[in-house]
């Protein structure tokens, strides 16, 4: 980055990440570079002469008296053809970059742009000489991955008639597109983080982001461009949850923000994501993600820039007309680098050291989720779904609270469920979507015109199975009247064969709403079945053991299941029907 | 080198020194008492006024009279392949009457953190002898694991017992121990010093002690300098290094002492609000790398304070480690060893390190079905205790059987008990059997065909 003159400042005071400088000309959060050695740090107060600065690099051996120079910009990311299948760090360093530049550890002081600047991309237009085209309008393709994004015009441009337009191979430098204001375009667009990207009109969300989760699709489903916040005690399954998700969700690009979470869960996703294939498209599922990882060890002010890095690259590509989809895991430690960092300043804290201002971060950056109409009249969303680690499992804590109050999906986690391996561990009564009004259309139009009333009874069985429950644990189940014992029987597989699904089994991994709707229904047809027998006088202990509703766990590993459900749903009728036969006698 | 004598405060661990040259961040300090004695400390904040030094070791006897002497860098750990076999104090000094460290290299304790491209996706499944490690809570190469204990249980005993029979079925690889002891009592010390000269693993062992009446500060760097070993043998040596940090809780105790004696702004139960970051940046350091050899695998171990998990101190560890194994009080109370408790209890890396190939293709799915048996069983015995045994349906009566059987033919094994994993797994599946098999809805009807050994049997 280029120096503005006069400039210059000196480092009056240093203690961890937060340093001090005197004699800087600077605005906030502007970036700086600190020291001799050039580290990248950001303004984030300004006190007199003072400038108070977080730096994004370690700090060890930096002393009072060495120079502290101004860039003039503030954090911004590239953004440009070359950020799919990107690993970042929380400022957009490209981590497979630094390993050539600086070895395995990551020293500091080496500074590496975000996209390649050599790289040759073959650009095709979409406008010709005379078009007249306006900021965010879309003037010519690149097939980047499988995947053909878009170039548009800068949203801060003012737009014009063409008067020059390029095709064939450039660099992100080149200039491929001149305007009669004599305004030239390149393939890269530079925007600060933490100004969101602007949009025509925010509209509401009617669309399903299919996960191919049974519990969520099912139960809980959240609208492209919707918000979803997973909190979970630690070991109760978040990461498996948000990954599953990454990989299933059907967006059309993913950026997973590994903020301050484990070194070696990041490697395991940026190995496994380049070998998984993407189920639509049959190509890497990496082709179509941008990775951000800021591990827990790595400098804590670049965990705070690493989530705004993040939903900026995820507008860009909404900008293009597609559906992005955002995870954030975990929010929590994003938060924690605010107070980390806020607590250094001294500032007054609020709820439990947090800043004052935690709840008006949180919203903001949740508020950049959304289902949009570009600025070219397309439409576009993104769909933020964060991880909350709640401390001790305590959702009353300041950052699930404050989430809450945002978001609009909450899938609650339950440590208790994971340690009876019941996955994804989703609480089916702590949970809710908002969506599901908005949503119900769809599934109507979509899945089928039964699929709401199911999901209705599935809730009540639940639902009434929890209040079982408490006098079961009082006076066993036998003691109950026979048709609850049927409930009873009819939530255990609800559990059991619907909501339990196994992300490690090839075939359950992903679920299709079809097959959703299929096991769901097969459940209702026994239940129908055995209410019905029940009736009748048949004893509930034969009906809840008869032999072909067994089967129907199995039917979730089998790819081609269509027609083992069908003959289980003839066997259980069968079956049901001897039983009813020998009672009436 | 200069010596100031320019101290106007101290506090606690803290000296405040006024009027320095420019002094790093982080800098080595060096504080010279009247009577000659030599303190080192580190810089916590330095500016133009005044520079704020942590005095690793008692401050008593420093004064206003006292000098200090800025080292210029910040502080290196002389290592070298003759560690191997040491005994050294908290702070790196020789203390086993032997000489000092000739270094091959000087490292910087801090520690840079590994390129996550860099890494390498652990995958080695360690064989730990012990039945609830290997079956319920796998241990991987690379894995940083603790011990979740409380006061007065045998977390020392299952350390051992690890470090003891820890092996990669089928490898030779040269491996190493690398041992922090934070706060200890010296019988505890002697319980692991007697273990490993017995077994002989002081041979291939690197030992820091910083014992309970050793300065307390001292327990901030004693950690990073058993890391930064034991990096030092993986990654440029490569070898397998166990790094066993004990205890935990001690050292977020010093933390929290350092963070009052500055008047930081405490966080949850008054320690820092940094202590997220800081205790990442000791159990991230664990690992491997691709294209090198070695790998730093660790265990650490921290008492629950009033057995609390929620207390912030597990709490944090919780969401850095890969899992956590949970020592008990109530199965040490009913005369079981290990006393772990598989509920709590979790390995994340475990699905790299099982199935085919690596353990057994029945590995994860046996695992699920006796976690999700226990945990029912377990909460059946809630409800016995109010309507009594018998008001149980069959199907209950079996799980609660089940349960405990679990814990005393699954959980319970001797001290010196070292299973294999297809030891592990056949008795797994030797107490799944007790139970109707229409029960075992998590495994497909392959495995059980396979390994059940109802089925076993009549092939036999």
């Amino acid at each position: 980055m280029e120096v503005k003159e006069n400039s210059n400042g000196i480092l009056k005071r240093i203690s961890g990440p937060v340093v001090t400088a005197v004699g800087l000309n600077a605005h906030m959060y502007d970036v700086v570079q600190v020291g001799d050695e050039q580290l990248m740090g950001e303004v984030i107060r300004i006190e007199g002469d003072k400038t108070i600065i977080q730096v994004y690099e370690n700090t060890s051996g930096i002393r009072p008296g060495e120079p502290v120079a101004n860039t003039g910009l503030s954090l911004s990311v590239e953004l440009g053809p070359g950020l799919l299948t990107s690993i970042y760090d929380g400022i957009q360093r490209p981590l497979e970059v630094l390993v050539e530049k600086m070895g395995n550890f990551i020293e500091r002081g080496v500074t590496a742009p975000g996209l390649s600047h050599e790289k040759l991309w073959e650009f095709v237009p979409v406008v010709k000489k005379g078009d007249a085209v306006v900021p965010g309008a879309v003037i010519g393709e690149v097939q980047e991955t499988n995947i053909l994004t878009k170039i548009m015009v800068p949203p801060r441009s003012k737009g014009g008639v063409v008067t020059d337009i390029k095709s064939g191979e450039f660099t992100i430098d080149d200039v491929v597109c001149t305007l009669d204001n004599g305004e030239e375009i390149t393939m890269m667009q530079v925007w600060p983080v933490r100004v969101p990207r602007p949009v025509t009109e925010k509209k509401n969300p009617d669309i399903p982001l299919i996960t191919g989760q049974r519990i969520l699709d099912g139960l809980f489903p959240i609208a492209k461009g919707g918000t979803a916040a997973i909190p979970g005690p630690f070991g109760s399954g978040k990461t498996v949850t948000q990954q599953a998700l990454a990989k299933w969700s059907d967006a059309q690009i993913v950026v997973y923000i590994g903020c301050g979470e484990r070194g070696n869960e990041m490697t395991e996703v940026l190995t496994e994501f380049p070998e998984l294939e993407d189920p639509k498209s049959g190509k890497p599922l990496m082709e179509r993600t941008v990775l951000i990882a800021n591990t827990s060890n790595m400098p804590v002010a670049a965990r705070e820039a690493s989530v705004y890095t993040g939903i900026t690259i995820a507008e860009y590509f909404r900008d293009m007309g597609f559906d992005v989809s955002l995870m954030a895991d975990s929010t929590s430690r994003w938060a924690e680098a605010m107070r980390e960092i806020s607590s250094r300043l001294e500032e007054m804290p609020g709820e439990e050291g947090y800043p004052a201002y935690l709840a008006a971060r949180l919203s903001e950056f949740y508020e950049r989720a959304g289902c949009v109409e570009t600025l070219n009249h397309d439409s576009g969303s993104v769909t933020v779904i964060g991880a909350v680690s709640p401390p001790g499992g305590d959702f009353s804590e300041p950052v699930t609270q404050n989430t809450l109050r945002i978001v609009k999906c909450f899938w609650a986690l339950d440590a208790k469920l994971s340690q009876r391996r019941h996955f994804p561990a989703i609480n089916w009564l702590n949970s809710y979507s908002l969506y599901l009004d908005t949503l119900s259309k769809w599934y109507d139009e979509n899945v089928s015109p039964e699929w709401n009333s199911l999901r209705v009874w599935a809730m009540e069985v639940l639902q009434k199975e929890a209040e079982l429950q408490e006098i079961v644990q009082l006076v066993g189940s036998d003691a109950l009247p026979d048709e609850e014992q049927i409930t009873i029987e009819v939530a255990r597989m609800l559990r059991e064969i619907f909501l339990q699904q196994n992300a490690f089994d090839p075939v359950d991994t992903y679920c299709s709403m079809e097959k959703q709707f299929d096991i769901m229904k097969s459940i209702k047809t026994y239940a129908e079945l055995a209410y019905g027998a029940q009736k009748l006088g048949v004893p509930p202990a034969k009906i809840i053991t008869i032999a072909a509703k067994n089967d129907l766990p199995q039917v979730k590993f089998m790819k081609d299941y269509k027609e083992e459900i069908t003959r289980i749903n003839s066997a259980m009728g069968a079956e049901v029907g001897t039983l009813k036969e020998a009672y009436q006698r | 080198m200069k010596e100031y004598r320019t101290i106007n405060k101290i506090a606690g661990p803290l000296v405040f020194v006024e009027k320095t040259e420019p002094v790093g961040y982080e800098e080595l300090v060096n504080i010279v008492q009247a009577d000659g004695t030599v303190k080192r400390g580190q810089v916590l904040d330095t500016s133009d006024d005044f520079v704020v030094v942590q005095v690793f070791e008692s401050t008593a006897g420093i004064g206003r009279d006292s000098g200090v002497r800025f080292t210029g860098e910040t502080i290196k750990m002389p290592v070298s392949r003759d560690m191997l076999g040491r005994i050294l104090s908290g702070a790196g000094k020789p203390k086993d009457g032997g000489p000092e460290i000739i270094p091959e290299k000087r490292l910087d304790i801090g520690g840079a953190a590994i390129n996550p491209y860099a890494r390498e996706s652990p995958a080695d499944f360690i064989q730990t002898g012990i039945s609830t490690i290997d079956a319920t809570n796998t241990l991987v190469r690379g894995q940083k694991l603790p011990i979740f204990s409380g006061s007065g249980l045998p977390h020392n005993e299952i350390a051992l017992q690890i470090a003891r029979q820890a092996r990669v079925p089928g490898s030779t690889e040269e491996f190493a121990v690398v041992f922090a002891a934070m706060g200890i009592t010296k019988e505890e010390e002697n319980q692991f010093m007697a273990d490993f000269e017995r077994t002989g693993a002081l041979e291939h062992a690197v030992v820091f002690l910083n014992l309970a009446d050793d300065p307390a500060v001292e327990r901030i760097i004693t950690p990073r300098l058993a890391l930064t070993t034991a990096e030092y043998l993986a990654f440029e040596l490569g070898y397998h290094v166990l790094v066993i940090l004990t205890d935990m809780t001690n050292y977020c105790e010093a933390l929290r002492q350092i963070g009052a004696a500055r008047e930081e702004v405490p966080g949850r139960r008054g320690y820092p609000g940094y202590m997220y970051t800081d205790l990442a940046s000791l159990y991230e350091r664990a690992g491997l790398i691709k294209g090198l050899k070695g790998s730093v695998t660790q265990l650490s171990i921290l008492t629950m304070p009033g057995d609390d998990i929620t207390h912030p101190i597990p709490d944090l560890s919780g969401y850095i480690t890969e899992g956590q194994i949970v020592v008990n009080r109530d199965l040490h109370r009913k005369g079981i060893y290990p006393p772990i408790n598989v509920l709590p209890s979790l390995s994340r890396l475990m699905n790299n390190g099982i199935g085919e190939g690596k353990t057994r293709d029945d590995h994860k799915k046996v695992t699920d079905q006796m976690y999700a048996g226990y945990a029912e069983g377990n909460d059946l015995r809630g409800l016995v205790a109010i309507v009594g045994k018998d008001a149980l349906s069959e199907r209950d009566q079996r799980l609660l059987e089940f349960a405990d059987h679990f814990e005393n033919r699954f959980v319970r094994q001797g001290h010196d008990e070292n299973r294999t994993i297809e030891d592990s797994l056949d008795l797994a599946w030797e107490l799944l059997a007790t139970l109707p098999e229409e029960l075992l809805v998590r495994i497909d009807r392959g495995l059980i065909q396979k390994y059940h050994p109802k089925y076993r049997n009549k092939e036999a």
